[in-house]
C-alpha cells in the first residue's frame, strides 16, 4: 500500500472519483496539494484567471455531463472569488465539490495572511461543508464530499484544508472506501403505490392538463420518461428556464416556455389549465407569478427530490417526493390509455394553438420585422440556430440576451442549454462554455451574452487561448445594460439610471484579437447570416461575433408583477388585462 | 407556536448550520437550548419558534435537509411534557426569599445561594409559568434573570433516538 500525505491523498482521491479535470487557482494555503498535482497525471489542473470562473467552468462541466464539477482554490480570497460561482450552483442544484485551501490550524481565528472563514461564508449556499481535522479523514470525506454532492437534490459541497493538513512530510496508508455510513444523511425513499394511484387517476380525469417540467426532469435523466407520459396523454408540456431541453422544443405537444417571459400560450395554457403536473420545477416565483392567483382551477401533483419544495410556495393535490425517473416509470406501469378524456385533451390542445396563432413568439417576430431598421436580438438567435442545426450547446449570461435565447433557440435536447437560472450570475457564460468546450471539444459551443455580462469575466479569454478553447461567442451588443433598460422603460419613466457607457466600451473585435482569436463585428441585417456561417464554421478558433443589436427592443411577453398568469404584457403597447 | 426537538451530530459548525438556517429563510426563533446528550456524538437541540402552521411545516422539511440533523420532531404534534428552568437574582432578605417562593405556586422554587444583600432562587415550571412568576416580582428588586428555554420529550412511545447508520453505496 503506497503512503500518501494529505495533499496528495486528496487528488488521488479526486482520481478514485474518476475526476479528470479540476479548475482552479493556485496560492500559498493551497501549494502543497499544487505540488502533489504535479506530480501525477490523472487529475487535468485547469488554469483560469480568477476563481468565479473555476466554479463556473466546472458548473458548465457538470451540467453538460452529469458529473460532478470539481474546483480547487486557496484560502482568502481564493475562497471569497469562489463564493458567487458557488452559490450559483447551489440555486440551479448543480453538483459541485469545492476544495479551499485554509490557513494552518494553529492560526485559524488570527486573522492571519489570507485567512477567512470559508465554513461560515459559504454556509448558506452550499449543500454541505467540510473542514478537515486530521489528513487520514481526507480519502472519506472526499468520498462523502462526492456522494452528497450528487444524490438526492444535488448542489455544491465545499471542503475546507488548513494547510498542514496536506503537509508532504505526514504519510499515512492510503485507502478511498467503497461506501460511506451516514446516519444524518438519506435520499428520498420509495413513494407509496396510494400516491401513485392518485396522481394517476388525476391524470386520467384531467380535460385540460399541462406539464410542467424542470431542470430535475434534466437532472433526474428522466426525459425519455416525460417524453412518453406526453405521448400516452397527448398533453401539452411547458418547460421552465432551467428544464428546456427536457422535453423537445420541436414536439408538437411543445408550447414554449413558461413564466415571467414565457409564451403567451404557455402561461395561458398554465392560467387556464384543470390539472398542472409539476415535474422537477419548484413553482419558483419567475413561473407562478402572484401565488394567491396561481392556477385557482387546477389541481396540482408535484413530483421532486426535494422535499422541501414541496409546497413551499403551491399547496398541491398530490406530492411524489423522489427519484423522477422511477415514479415516471410508476406512473407510466399504472396509467390506462383507454381512460385518457382524448377528446377533452384535442379540444385542449386547439385551444393552445390558436394562443399561439394569435400571439405566438413568430407572430411577434414577423410584426417587428415589418418595421425594422436595425439587427433585432432575437433575429441573432435564429440566425445561429439555423447556422448551428439547432444542435450546439448554447451557454448564456444574464439579462435579455438569455431570455431572447431561451424563447428562440428551440433546444432538442437536454443538457444543451447552460444557464443562470437560479441566482442570475452575470459573467456565467464564459467560463462555463469553457467547462462544457473541455467536455465535448467536437461540439459547436456558444456562448449567447451582451456587453454588459461579457465583461464580468473578459479576463477567460486567456485561459480559452492557454487551453485551445475554439468557444464561440455571440455578444449581443445594444450598448447598454438592457434588461434593466426594459425596467427603467417600463417603471421608472426612462430615467436612465446608470446603465449607460456607450463612449467606453472596448473594440471587441481588436480586444479578441489582443489575445489570439478572431473578432467579427456586425452591423447591418444584410451581413447578419453569412457572417454567422462563417463565425460557427471557423471549428479550430474562439470566434467573438459582436453584433450591434436594436438597442430599444424589449423582451415579450412579460408577466405583470402580481397579476395571474394570464397577465401579460406582449409588446410595449399592448397587454391583456 | 411550535416545539421542536433535534437531535444532531455533536460536532463543530452543526448549530450554526440549525440556527443559519432560521436567518437565511427569515424564520424566528423564540428560545433555543442545546446540550449533548447520552450519546456522546449526539446533541439534542430544543427551539420554540413562532411562526403559522404552513411555515412549521417548511422549518421541519428544511431542517431535515440539513446534514448535521439526525432527527426532528414537532413536541406540538405528539403528546409530550415540557418545562422551564430559571435563575432570578433578588435584592432581598432570605425571609422575604421564602415567602415569595411559598406564594409561587405551581413554580417550584428554590434558593440556591445567598450572598451580601443579593439571593437567587432557582425555578422550575412552564414558561407561562415562568413568565407570570417574573411579572409579579418587585421591579426595584429584580436584579436579573437567566431561562433555560423551553425543555421538552414525547410521553411514552414518542422517542426521538438515531436510527441505525444508513451505508450508501455508490
Amino acid at each position: 500500500m503506497k503512503k500518501e500525505s494529505g495533499g496528495s491523498a486528496l487528488i488521488r482521491a479526486l482520481a478514485d472519483e474518476n475526476v479528470d479535470l479540476l479548475f482552479g487557482y493556485p496560492g500559498g494555503a493551497a501549494l502543497h496539494i499544487y505540488d502533489a498535482i504535479y506530480q501525477q497525471d490523472k487529475v487535468q489542473h485547469i488554469l483560469v484567471r480568477h476563481e468565479q470562473a473555476a466554479v463556473h467552468a466546472a458548473d458548465g462541466y457538470a451540467r453538460a455531463t452529469g458529473k460532478v464539477g470539481t474546483v480547487l482554490v486557496t484560502s482568502g480570497p481564493g475562497a471569497t472569488n469562489a463564493i458567487t460561482g458557488i452559490a450559483t450552483a447551489y440555486m440551479d442544484s448543480i453538483p459541485l465539490v469545492v476544495i479551499s485551501g485554509q490557513v494552518a490550524s494553529h492560526l485559524i481565528g488570527t486573522d492571519a495572511f489570507q485567512e477567512t472563514d470559508m465554513m461560515g461564508i459559504s454556509r448558506p449556499i452550499v449543500k454541505h461543508s467540510f473542514l478537515i481535522q486530521s489528513p487520514e479523514e481526507i480519502p472519506e470525506v472526499v468520498k462523502k464530499a462526492f456522494i452528497i454532492a450528487k444524490t438526492g437534490k444535488p448542489g455544491p459541497v465545499v471542503i475546507d484544508v488548513p494547510k498542514d493538513m496536506t503537509d508532504p512530510n505526514h504519510l499515512f496508508d492510503y485507502q478511498y472506501p467503497k461506501d460511506i455510513k451516514m446516519r444524518s444523511y438519506s435520499v428520498p425513499s420509495e413513494v407509496e403505490e396510494s400516491n401513485i394511484e392518485e396522481a394517476v387517476s388525476l391524470l386520467e380525469k384531467a380535460k385540460k392538463p399541462v406539464l410542467y417540467a424542470g431542470g430535475g426532469i434534466i437532472q433526474g435523466n428522466a426525459t425519455e420518461e416525460l417524453k412518453k407520459l406526453a405521448k400516452i396523454m397527448n398533453a401539452p408540456v411547458t418547460n421552465t428556464l432551467m428544464g428546456l431541453g427536457a422535453f423537445p422544443a420541436t414536439h408538437e405537444n411543445f408550447i414554449g416556455m413558461l413564466g415571467m417571459h414565457g409564451t403567451y400560450e404557455a402561461n395561458m395554457a398554465m392560467h387556464e389549465a384543470d390539472l398542472i403536473f409539476a415535474l422537477g420545477s419548484r413553482f419558483d416565483d419567475r413561473t407562478t407569478n402572484n401565488p394567491q392567483k396561481y392556477s385557482l382551477n387546477a389541481k396540482k401533483i408535484h413530483l421532486d427530490c426535494d422535499y422541501g419544495s414541496i409546497e413551499k410556495i403551491i399547496n398541491v393535490d398530490v406530492s411524489l417526493n423522489g427519484d423522477a425517473k422511477k415514479i415516471l416509470n410508476q406512473i407510466l406501469n399504472k396509467i390506462n390509455p383507454k381512460n385518457i378524456d382524448k377528446a377533452s385533451i384535442d379540444l385542449w390542445n386547439n385551444e393552445i394553438l390558436n394562443w399561439r396563432e394569435t400571439h405566438g413568439l413568430n407572430h411577434d417576430l414577423l410584426d417587428k420585422k415589418f418595421h425594422q431598421k436595425q439587427i433585432l436580438p432575437q433575429q441573432v438567435i435564429q440566425s445561429l440556430y439555423k447556422s448551428t442545426n439547432g444542435k450546439a450547446f448554447i451557454t448564456s449570461d444574464v439579462g435579455q440576451h438569455q431570455m431572447f435565447a431561451a424563447q428562440y433557440y428551440k433546444f432538442d435536447e437536454p443538457r444543451k442549454w447552460i444557464n443562470s437560472g437560479g441566482l442570475g450570475t452575470m459573467g456565467f457564460g464564459l467560463p462555463s462554455a469553457m467547462g462544457v468546450k473541455f467536455a465535448f471539444p467536437d461540439a459547436d459551443v456558444v456562448c449567447v451574452t451582451g456587453e454588459g455580462s461579457i465583461q464580468m469575466c473578459i479576463q477567460e479569454l486567456s485561459t480559452c487561448m492557454q487551453y485551445g478553447l475554439p468557444v464561440k461567442i455571440i455578444n449581443l451588443n445594444n450598448r447598454a445594460l438592457g434588461m434593466v433598460k426594459q425596467w427603467q422603460d417600463m417603471q421608472y419613466g426612462g430615467r436612465y439610471s446608470s446603465i449607460l457607457y456607450e463612449d467606453s466600451l472596448p473594440d471587441f473585435v481588436k480586444l479578441a484579437e489582443s489575445y489570439g482569436h478572431v473578432g467579427i463585428k456586425v452591423e447591418n441585417i444584410s451581413e447578419l447570416e453569412e457572417r454567422m456561417d462563417e463565425c460557427i464554421s471557423m471549428k479550430d478558433k474562439l470566434v467573438f461575433m459582436d453584433v450591434y443589436v436594436d438597442p430599444d427592443e424589449h423582451v415579450y411577453p412579460m408577466l405583470e408583477a402580481g397579476g395571474n398568469m394570464s397577465e401579460m404584457r406582449v409588446s410595449k403597447t399592448k397587454k391583456t388585462f | 407556536m411550535s416545539h421542536i426537538s433535534i437531535l444532531m451530530e455533536n460536532q463543530p459548525g452543526a448549530l450554526s448550520r440549525v440556527v443559519g438556517l432560521f436567518s437565511q429563510r427569515g424564520y424566528n426563533i423564540d428560545s433555543l437550548s442545546v446540550a449533548p446528550t447520552n450519546d456522546s456524538s449526539l446533541s439534542r437541540l430544543t427551539m420554540v419558534v413562532k411562526e403559522e402552521e404552513s411555515v412549521i411545516s417548511q422549518i421541519l422539511k428544511q431542517l431535515n435537509k440539513v446534514i448535521d440533523v439526525v432527527e426532528v420532531q414537532n413536541l406540538s404534534d405528539v403528546e409530550s411534557v415540557s418545562l422551564e428552568i430559571a435563575i432570578v437574582k433578588l435584592k432581598i432578605t432570605e425571609k422575604e426569599a421564602s415567602k415569595i417562593i411559598e406564594s409561587a405556586f405551581p413554580i417550584v422554587g428554590e434558593i440556591i445561594n445567598h450572598k451580601d444583600e443579593f439571593v437567587m432562587i432557582k425555578l422550575i415550571g412552564s414558561n407561562h409559568e415562568v413568565d407570570d412568576f417574573l411579572l409579579s416580582l418587585n421591579k426595584q428588586k429584580f436584579l436579573e434573570v437567566t431561562r433555560s428555554g423551553l425543555l421538552g420529550m414525547g410521553t411514552g412511545e414518542n422517542f426521538l433516538i438515531s436510527e441505525s447508520e444508513t451505508t450508501i453505496e455508490y
